[in-house]
């Protein structure tokens, strides 16, 4: 497997403007003849569709959501970034760049990056002209706030919902298009297979999860927007139907998977209550704009945080690093939370959580001010826990969130696949080992809207595509795997239900690869989701049949994957002998607990290949590896201090 | 015509006839009520008041013609907007529930029915005089007499007074109903129609009852 | 605590449903309704017997997956508040608890309390959106826009598109949705151009899908957990008629 990332020549300024004219063209006449497979319709999904739609080339869409307003990408909260610099406060396409790559802990690729920093701004304008209301100020321009990683206040936002109407607005302009007729929308419906033709990603399996019926759908090229992998960790901030099958199965199919490692632990998330847990919900990263993070100095101490005056109080973020304070970057936030935890100072009844404070900002800005900014996140979390965070500090603990990893692209967005590209949390390709808070949305966007359509009609314009239809033997022969594995699956007819099997795949994850990795958990984890996985295709217990809504038979099939791609995460984390943003290697680590990178060794991109038959369980894993050569950036040790 | 169909048989459209018409019933509510008020004035107040709505036949004639153009459309698109609910819910629940929607908003084709019910016998009673010979011997325009003779009959003050509890509690939704369906509504005076609006209602309501019951009491006589 | 659930089994949509007594044990007050829900096909599938189906997916209130009716109440009786974020504790110990799907004809149910809600799709493809293709935008700060306006946009475009306006309606109407998308819309400068089409098509196009009228009862607004207010069925209405008196002749 050769990797190359087609990174274009030339100044970084100027490599995607010049790429940008060197890209072949489809002529508006030709655009119809393609046809062009998008699976998933979240930001990144959802824009690539609708643009390219209003291109003029027939594009499918599917998601497994009942409607593309669904995707996940709705439950981002904070806001997006953007290098506009309307503040003056000395932002520029530059700095985003670098907060980006220093962020990320540099181990993303400086063009991407750049190209991702110099959209950001349209991405703005655009969503905008859609009627996006983000928040404004009296003057009746846009408002900014300032997240995690940066010094400068570059993030918009709509109140805490600024994923729901960014995706609003892209689902505004699908729907758009689907009602002209050049997407054809096919929602509740699950990819079960990527099928090649001659090398070439030429179409989906898809399930039909209202009749069960299997179909194919042939195409001249396939996106995947499928978002993240974070469930395998069972408790994420994923919504519950959030699934690697799509790429997990292209992987399968040859695509490479890189840095499956990387997953971020969000920082501020509402503590776990029970057994009976089902999802961890998200407080936004904004609320550390004035929210002080604090535990009890003493160990176990059980006073109630009213009771502990400020002198007993260990601020441990603005302690350890007093230039970002409580906007230190997420993975550093998240591990100094757990390392507090650890240490006894936990609070709550599990001693895993901290407190999040707003009594200064409260007492500062006036209650109604803070309800201004936070107020439907104050009342989630009141009703979530039944306690009023306006009276007592909210109670936090880091939670998985979004995964950095992902299917390798190339700077087009191609995989290693020809005409398969992956778009958003999907692919891996701009946030590095982490990602700062209000990129992801960013990203999404600037995938689907802003480079897509120009990278995949370079692909188009410059393939030999032959017509294929749905009745050639790929297909067939995949529909049939699908069939066989769905069988396989209603028959085994075992004693223990998916959730089960899932919960304990996630513990395995969370504990040996979550927030603090080291080399013996990653064996136990390495020995241990194999056995797992035995028992899962043994003791499995499904009932009904394919042929009607079967939601455990969808999970089944989701947690059959996950069950696979847990130990390639493992065997990534095990591999990379650094810490690096959320990959944290216990055994890496400078003297006083911060992420020690071995550049030397691991300055690159883990792109892992398949072994063994697309249909069956996999022989191994190869690992190979893209070089990130820094040009424009010095590397150097992440400092928030 | 084609327009005019497909202005008015949609989900708004349909409303807005009905707000329009709904409008003017009202308007002649008030009208009607005014002069009837003028019993307490005495026989000569009310009598003559009688007599002079005739003075101008084709005045007359032109507002019966409203009215009834008003009244039938009013039924008409009730009709109409009551069938197409009854069928966007083909299955009903097994538990129902109400939050905050009052017993007048969920029973408007109730009093609705009750009050067109009321229309025919009030019709009947007292303009086409044909329920009661004794009222049929009195004079066309002796609605003093009129009045007093029926409403001393506990039957006849009975009805008259359900009738316009249905009235009260037909226009104590409608009338505020009747500024949302239009859309004439603005933040700053939303909560004063909400609460002018039943007022209103019952307000005319109970004035109109306070005649059957005065005189039924004997306190007009 | 411990509940009495009577829930609305059916396998498909042409089967004939029924309301079906199940035991709810062990339930805890911090559980959400769908932890609780979870729990219960737990036991149901370790008994043989089907899970019931229910939507969900972010399990924080945003993507308008979930929704049953609760006692007759649409997502349950806490106000402001999707079935995934309502609690147990909201619940006496030893309730009993009617779980039921949406219903209206524009929602035909797909199994137990699954429903199909692609009419509200194609309410929005029929023109709940401003027509911009990417990369035509300008500065996003050349359109200026009042606070006021944009934060009364706003609140229209909390909608999450659950459909419980339409499951407490007495009519089976979707005139809180439709407003919503209207509202947002004709109050920002970038929706003036399609403002009397798009009123004019989503509402044909609600009609269209067998939703009911409204009656001006205002269920809907007591439900909505996004608190969308029945002022926007008004603008709705004074859009509407507006559009229908000045201006005939709607694209389509």
């Amino acid at each position: 497997m050769k990797l190359d990332a087609k990174i274009p020549s030339g100044p970084l300024e100027s490599k995607w403007e010049n790429h940008k004219f060197d890209l072949k063209l489809v002529s508006p006449a030709n655009k119809r003849k393609f046809e062009i497979i998008v699976v998933g319709s979240g930001l990144a999904g959802g824009s690539a569709a609708a643009t390219l739609a209003e291109l003029g080339y027939n594009v499918k869409c599917f998601c497994f959501q009942d409607s593309p307003r669904r995707a996940h990408s709705i439950a981002a909260q904070g806001g997006i970034n953007a290098a506009k610099n309307y503040r003056g406060d000395g932002d520029s396409i530059h700095r985003l760049f670098y907060d980006t790559i220093k962020g990320g802990d540099f181990r993303a690729r400086e063009a991407n990056v750049h190209r991702l920093a110099e959209v950001s701004g349209h991405i703005i304008d655009q969503c905008v002209a859609q009627g996006v209301p983000f928040a404004r100020e009296y003057g009746g321009l846009l408002d900014n706030r300032s997240f995690g990683g940066a010094q400068v206040s570059r993030t918009f936002y709509a109140r805490g919902q600024t994923g729901q109407q960014l995706l609003l607005g892209a689902y505004s302009a699908l729907s758009r298009q689907i009602g002209a007729g050049q997407v054809k929308m096919f929602p509740k419906t699950e990819m079960l297979d990527l099928v090649l033709v001659d090398g070439k990603a030429r179409g989906i399996v898809v399930r039909n999860l209202v009749t069960g019926a299997m179909e194919s759908h042939a195409a001249d090229a396939v996106i995947l927007a499928s978002g993240g992998y974070g469930n395998v960790f069972y408790l994420s901030t994923n919504a519950k139907g959030s699934n690697v099958t799509a790429t997990y199965r292209a992987y399968k199919r040859g695509a490479a998977f890189a840095n499956p490692c990387f997953t971020q632990i969000h920082p501020t998330c509402i503590p776990v209550k029970g057994d009976y847990q089902s999802k961890l919900t998200l407080m936004s990263e904004s609320l550390r704009n004035d929210g002080r993070v604090w535990v009890p100095k003493t160990k176990g101490d059980k006073r109630a945080p009213a009771d502990i005056p400020d002198s007993e109080r260990d601020y441990y973020l603005e302690r350890k690093y007093p230039s970002f304070g409580n906007l230190a970057p997420r993975d550093i936030a998240s591990r100094s939370a757990k390392e507090a935890c650890d240490a006894g100072q936990g609070v709550g009844e599990s001693g895993f959580g901290v407190y999040l404070d707003f009594a200064d900002s409260i007492s500062r800005h006036g209650e109604d001010q803070i309800r201004a900014r936070y107020g439907n996140l104050f009342d989630m979390y009141e009703r979530i826990t039944d306690e009023n965070p306006y009276k007592m500090p909210m109670r936090i603990y880091p939670a998985v969130h979004y995964t950095m990893g992902g299917l390798w692209v190339d700077y087009n967005l191609m995989s290693t696949i020809p005409g398969l590209h992956v778009l958003g949390e999907a692919n891996f390709s701009d946030h590095g080992a982490n990602r700062l808070g209000a990129s992801a949305l960013m990203q999404g966007l600037a995938d689907g809207y802003f480079v897509i359509p120009y990278t995949i009609a370079n692909y188009l314009a410059s393939s030999k595509l032959e017509k294929v239809t749905t009745s050639h033997e790929s297909f067939k022969a995949a529909e049939d795997s699908c069939r066989k594995r769905v069988g396989q699956l209603l028959s085994i007819n075992g004693s223990r239900t998916v959730d089960s099997f899932h919960r304990e795949l996630g513990k395995i994850m969370w504990d040996k690869c979550g927030m603090a990795r080291d080399r013996a958990g990653l064996q136990e984890a390495l020995k241990a989701i194999p056995k797992l996985r035995e028992e899962f295709w043994q003791n499995l217990k499904i009932l009904g049949t394919n042929e009607e809504i079967n939601q455990s038979l969808e999970k089944a099939g989701r947690v059959a994957d996950f069950l696979e791609f847990g130990e390639l995460m493992c065997l990534d984390a095990i591999t990379r002998e650094e810490s690096c943003g959320g990959h944290f290697r216990t055994e890496h680590q400078t003297p006083d607990g911060e992420a020690l990178r071995n550049d030397e060794n691991f300055c690159h991109v883990a792109a892992w290949e398949h072994q063994g038959d697309a249909t069956g369980p996999a022989t191994g894993h190869k690992r190979h590896q893209e070089e990130l050569v820094y040009e424009h950036v010095k590397l150097a040790t992440r400092s928030y201090k | 015509m084609s327009w005019l169909n497909h202005a008015v048989k949609n989900p708004i459209g349909a409303k807005a006839i009905m707000a329009v018409t709904g409008m003017m019933l009202t308007g002649f509510l008030v009208a009607h009520l005014s002069g009837n008020l003028l019993i307490f004035a005495g026989p000569q107040a009310i009598n003559a008041y009688a007599e002079g709505l005739h003075k101008f036949p084709a005045v007359l004639w032109v507002a019966r013609g409203g009215l009834l153009a008003a009244f039938v459309a009013h039924l008409y698109f009730a009709a109409y907007v009551t069938l197409g609910n009854r069928a966007a819910r083909p299955q009903p629940y097994a538990f129902n529930n109400t939050v905050q929607a009052t017993w007048a908003s969920r029973h408007m084709v109730l009093t609705g029915l009750v009050m067109l019910a009321f229309i025919i016998f009030h019709l009947a009673h007292f303009t086409w005089r044909v329920t009661d010979p004794e009222i049929r011997a009195m004079g066309e325009f002796d609605v003093y007499q009129m009045a007093i003779h029926g409403f001393r009959q506990p039957a006849v003050a009975g009805s008259y007074l359900i009738a316009m509890a249905a009235i009260g509690l037909h226009l104590s939704h409608g009338i505020a109903s009747i500024f949302q369906t239009l859309g004439l509504n603005h933040p700053r005076y939303n909560r004063s129609v909400r609460f002018v609006g039943p007022l209103l209602g019952v307000g005319i309501a109970l004035l109109f009852a306070s005649i059957p019951l005065s005189i039924y009491l004997g306190l007009v006589n | 605590m411990k509940l009495k659930l009577h829930v609305w089994r059916q396998k498909d949509k042409a089967a004939q449903g029924r309301m079906v007594t199940y035991d709810a044990e062990n339930i805890s007050p911090h559980m959400s309704f769908l932890e609780m829900l979870d729990v219960v096909n737990e036991g149901l599938i370790t008994t043989g017997e089907d899970p019931i189906a229910f939507e969900h997916d972010c399990r924080e209130g945003i993507c308008g997956s979930c929704g049953v009716m609760v006692n007759g109440v649409a997502h349950g009786p806490q106000d402001a508040t999707t079935t995934c974020q309502l609690h147990m504790r909201s619940f006496q110990d030893g309730e009993e608890l009617y779980i039921e799907p949406w219903r209206a004809k524009g929602f035909p149910v797909l199994r137990d309390l699954v429903v199909d809600r692609s009419a509200f799709d194609r309410i929005i493809q029929a023109g709940g959106f401003i027509s911009v293709n990417t990369g035509s935008a300008q500065d996003a700060n050349a359109i200026p826009i009042r606070k006021a306006e944009a934060d009364e946009a706003f609140n229209a475009a909390a909608c999450i598109g659950c459909g419980a306006c339409v499951a407490a309606c007495k009519n089976a109407s979707a005139m809180l949705f439709v407003s919503a998308k209207v509202g947002q819309l004709s109050l920002l400068p970038q929706g003036q151009p399609e403002r009397q089409d798009r009123a004019l098509n989503m509402v044909a196009a609600m009609q269209q899908e067998g939703f009911g009228n409204c009656t001006n009862q205002y269920e809907c607004e007591a439900v909505c957990p996004k608190q969308i207010s029945s002022d926007y069925i008004a603008r709705l209405n004074r859009e509407f008629i507006k559009a229908t008196l000045t201006y005939p002749d709607a694209k389509k």
